[in-house]
């Protein structure tokens, strides 16, 4: 929850770097907690991803480079990505379990490749070429 | 892999550089980046190429980025089909860009490019392969509007 919460915050704000946004703007828009939204926002501050603006009409605001940071940046702040399950196996050395175990990594090797090469630039852009109708659904 | 559908070409400044077909004056200098950006020389596999796609120009593509006399980089393409079913199709199977030359749309042109010659060849979707841990490259390509086909690349080890 934390994670996708994350990733919807850091597309909204970097999709205007210059623009400021409350937890509460950004949580109306996806329909989210602002509660639970506004701990996500202070630990991407804690990161370097976002900042937040004090005083009157303050916000957030991006603070990282759109091309220089992909999917797995954000993810992993808030989970695991890949090996867990590998890792469960680890003790596990019977032949079904090594086995198991190259099975688990190749799932993660590619999921980890997908989310390391999609930049949010590249994400934002994937953003615009969505129907209107289901961006903001 | 990756595929994209091949959209309208999208509007660019104008670049600084000219993207051309290859001539044979320019295998050395795609020898020269190739080594320098993979480590291995392999001269002999350039040359073959080089007959193989820049003498052609129906449906195999060997392009070039020059500024002056600057080399700044190279894309290789051809169209491919009815590999385990799949249609025609344009196959992307290198690129390169002078690392000094990066960061100026010199990889967006050349891949442009391209698509502009797959278009012409009547194909609308395009592919490539490359290791999934070639970050660089795999962002390049997702950055252009890339994504996961649906084919998948499988390998073994086969006894000598």
């Amino acid at each position: 929850m934390a994670t996708r919460h994350a990733l919807f915050a850091v597309l909204e704000l970097a999709a205007q770097p210059e623009r400021q946004m409350s937890a509460a703007e950004i949580a109306v828009k996806y329909g989210i907690s602002p509660n639970h939204l506004a701990k996500v926002l202070r630990t991407l501050g804690r990161e370097g991803f976002v900042e937040a603006v004090r005083g009157v009409g303050g916000g957030y605001r991006f603070a990282g480079n759109a091309k220089r940071t992909n999917l797995l940046d954000i993810i992993r702040i808030f989970e695991p990505v890949g090996s867990l399950e590998a890792d469960e196996l680890a003790d596990d050395n019977t032949s079904e379990g090594l086995a198991l175990r190259r099975v688990l990594k190749e799932i993660d090797d590619t999921a980890r490749a997908t989310l390391s090469s999609i930049s949010l630039d590249t994400m934002l852009k994937l953003v615009s070429r969505m129907p209107r109708k289901a961006a903001a659904s | 892999m990756n595929s994209m559908i091949l959209a309208n070409s999208r509007p660019m400044p104008e670049p600084e550089f000219m993207i051309r077909p290859a001539t044979e004056k320019d295998v050395d200098k795609v020898i020269q980046l190739d080594t320098q950006l993979t480590g291995m020389h392999k001269p002999e596999y350039w040359r073959e190429k080089f007959e193989a796609y820049g003498r052609r120009s129906d449906e195999h593509f060997f392009l070039v980025a020059t500024r002056g006399n600057d080399f700044l980089g190279f894309i290789i393409g051809e169209v491919r089909a009815w590999e385990f079913g799949s249609p025609p199709c344009g196959w992307i199977f290198t690129i390169a860009v002078d690392p000094a030359q990066r960061l100026e749309g010199v990889g967006s042109s050349l891949f442009d490019a391209v698509c502009d010659r797959f278009r012409k060849a009547k194909v609308t979707k395009i592919r490539t392969m490359l290791a999934r841990t070639d970050q660089l490259v795999m962002s390049f390509f997702r950055s252009q509007g890339m994504m996961a086909g649906p084919f998948t690349e499988l390998e073994m080890e086969v006894d000598a």
